[in-house]
């Protein structure tokens, strides 16, 4: 379907730029916050919070730390 | 009484009046040589960095409404209203990398708006004109519902009249403002006032959350009032715990809102104004602090629990407003010159979304409607004063929602708003990885999610309210013999998607023409200095012919 273009001819790098396997990793912090059964619960508790609090509000570090990994590791394939 | 709060107000007001001062500046911030283009007063340029497009983005998300709703929903069922942090920690991950091919394509070819962008992938301004109007229906009552967010502070503050003028004209002043700024300068208003709001906000919350506690006894105290409370109510649903027939309401409800939020126009707005790929790939990391705010607010509704917060009465007679506890615990915890930095910190916050709301609805009916309708050879000038005259027609629309009706009417349209929203996600977001659907069939499955959703969120009931009540459908309604609730958007979408693919399966084999894909595979890995990667205005070879001035 993609028409090839002459002005601006695709270049293999580029390409390159989204395809990764570390992508994957992605997943992790998506499947994870989404089970009930990790974080609804009150014990142990961490500075008086139950853990579905705790626990929840320590997903956020899961989500970036995977984020950033992610874009790390990908950033220097093809670099401009 | 106002007389009593009148610290509180005069703070408010200055806080007030200097981003005003600030939002008719931001015409002159980073000044382009010609305001009237689209991608100027619509997309600030198309050229924010990492930072300013983390305060926008983020002040744009994580609205005023939200900052009120959240914890209140927390006050009233506990965990349940927890659901607003999963929600935004697995959104970021989900769009990683759909934001940054959107924006590469949106780049090349020079696309406002998600419907420019479907116009294009599917070759259709039906389907388009379909994502247009979805868009701009579930945006006007997140912008009312901004409104909802300053009147909870307002009347906090005691600032209340007799009559229906009297009590709404603060508010009405405080848009007339909003809408003149937005006006003169786009979106660079939003962007410059966000750094204040977000300010505000990250010092409010972070002594709210330290001081807080140690007033009201600790961490442990503040979740046993919750957990008391809870016990004592008749509500089945409510606890500090989730319980066996809500979990599922809980996941749904928030991978659900997660896949929606940037479905809504105004999130790719600020997604768009950015300067290249990585921009938008550092703030995916980087905006989850927002989301810890968000947590951290959330709780707020225990802490009004436990220092024992009275709401003040709603609308209607014998109604509570569940939204002035957060306005309420400030009060009756601070002293009165923090409370007033804190009710600014409320109030500006509605007003960054509000502004970034309108515009991206006004771009929606210029690049979809108007320019496709009305005036095919619109110029690029006249598509940006368009713009900006229907931002102000969209802001005087969500005020008189405001005024004349009843806001739970503005409430109920934003729960109906994340139905309907993710019934675009089919054609935009999948459409960004695939033309596997065919254009007949998408808008086959928009329109089977849509009604699906419609009669499913009209079937909810609740002990107060026969329609309408909630956005947890009981399967039991689907003849399951459960307790266990649903939310409704996911089976609305899931059904769109089933009709969308057997749509797309009989129109293939009847051989339906499926028009030409306007966009190439490697305009979605574009980014800032590819050749055809062009800021500011440009000839567009995809769209429709546009005579170039």
């Amino acid at each position: 379907m993609a028409a090839p273009d002459p002005e601006a001819p695709p270049t293999a790098s580029a390409r390159a730029k989204d395809k990764s396997p570390w992508n994957w990793l992605l997943f992790i912090p998506i499947v994870v916050p989404l089970v009930p059964a990790f974080f609804n619960g009150d014990s142990p508790r961490l500075f008086g919070f139950p853990r579905f609090y705790w626990l929840q509000l320590a997903y956020i570090i899961l989500g970036v730390t995977t984020t950033t990994l992610v874009y790390q590791l990908t950033k220097k394939r093809g670099d401009r | 009484m106002w007389r009593d709060h009148l610290t509180e107000i005069i703070i408010f007001t200055l806080l007030f009046l200097l981003v005003s001062g600030m939002g008719f500046v931001a015409a002159r911030w980073r000044a382009p040589k010609d305001m009237a283009h689209l991608d100027e007063w619509g997309l600030g340029g198309r050229n924010f960095g990492g930072w300013i497009t983390w305060f926008l983005v983020g002040g744009d998300l994580y609205t005023a409404y939200t900052f009120v709703a959240v914890p209140a929903l927390v006050f009233g069922a506990g965990a349940m209203g927890f659901f607003a942090v999963p929600y935004t920690i697995v959104i970021y991950p989900l769009v990683f990398l759909v934001l940054v091919r959107l924006w590469s394509v949106s780049h090349r070819h020079g696309f406002v708006t998600p419907a420019d962008f479907v116009r294009s992938r599917f070759d259709s301004p039906v389907l388009a004109l379909v994502i247009a109007i979805t868009g701009i229906v579930a945006t006007m009552p997140y912008i009312a519902l901004q409104l909802v967010g300053i009147e909870a502070v307002l009347k906090a503050m005691g600032v209340t009249g007799e009559s229906t003028i009297a009590r709404h004209l603060p508010i009405i002043v405080a848009f007339a403002i909003l809408a003149a700024y937005t006006y003169q300068s786009g979106l660079r208003a939003p962007a410059l006032i966000a750094f204040v709001k977000d300010s505000l906000i990250y010092i409010v919350i972070l002594v709210a959350i330290f001081y807080l506690p140690y007033k009201l006894g600790g961490w442990g105290d503040i979740f046993a009032a919750a957990d008391a409370k809870f016990d004592a109510s008749p509500a089945p649903g409510d606890g500090v715990l989730l319980n066996a027939n809500n979990q599922l309401q809980y996941v749904t409800l928030a991978f659900g809102s997660a896949l929606a939020l940037f479905l809504y126009p105004h999130s790719l707005t600020g997604v768009l104004a950015s300067r290249n790929r990585d921009v938008i790939k550092r703030n995916m990391s980087a905006l989850p602090a927002y989301s810890l705010l968000l947590g951290l607010i959330a709780l707020l509704g225990y802490m009004a629990i436990a220092a024992d917060v009275k709401p003040l009465p709603g609308a209607s007679e014998g109604t509570v407003d569940n939204n002035t506890i957060v306005p309420l615990l400030f009060d009756q915890q601070f002293p009165s010159w923090f409370t007033g930095i804190a009710y600014a910190a409320i109030g500006i916050g509605a007003l960054v979304p509000a502004a970034i709301m309108s515009i991206a609805a006004a771009n929606l009916f210029t690049r979809n409607i108007y320019k496709e309708y009305l005036r095919r050879d619109a110029t690029a000038a006249q598509e940006a004063n368009v713009s900006k005259i229907t931002s102000l027609v969209v802001k005087i629309g969500a005020v008189a929602c405001i005024v004349f009706l009843d806001p739970q009417f503005s409430i109920d349209l934003q729960l109906i708003g994340g139905v309907i929203i993710l019934q675009t996600l089919p054609a935009v977001a999948l459409g960004i990885y695939t033309r596997w659907f065919h254009r007949a069939g998408l808008v086959a499955g928009w329109v089977a999610g849509m009604g699906l959703g419609m009669w499913m969120l009209y079937q909810i009931s609740s002990p107060t309210r026969k329609h309408f009540a909630g956005s947890a459908f009981p399967l039991e309604k689907f003849g399951f013999d459960t307790q266990k609730t649903i939310y409704v958007g996911i089976v609305a979408v899931l059904v769109n998607l089933l009709v969308a693919a057997l749509v797309t399966l009989a129109l293939r084999a009847a051989k339906v023409a499926e028009g030409v894909d306007g966009t190439a595979q490697d305009d979605y890995f574009a980014d800032e200095g590819d050749p055809r990667v062009t800021p500011g205005p440009r000839a567009d070879a995809d769209a429709a012919p546009e005579p170039v001035a």
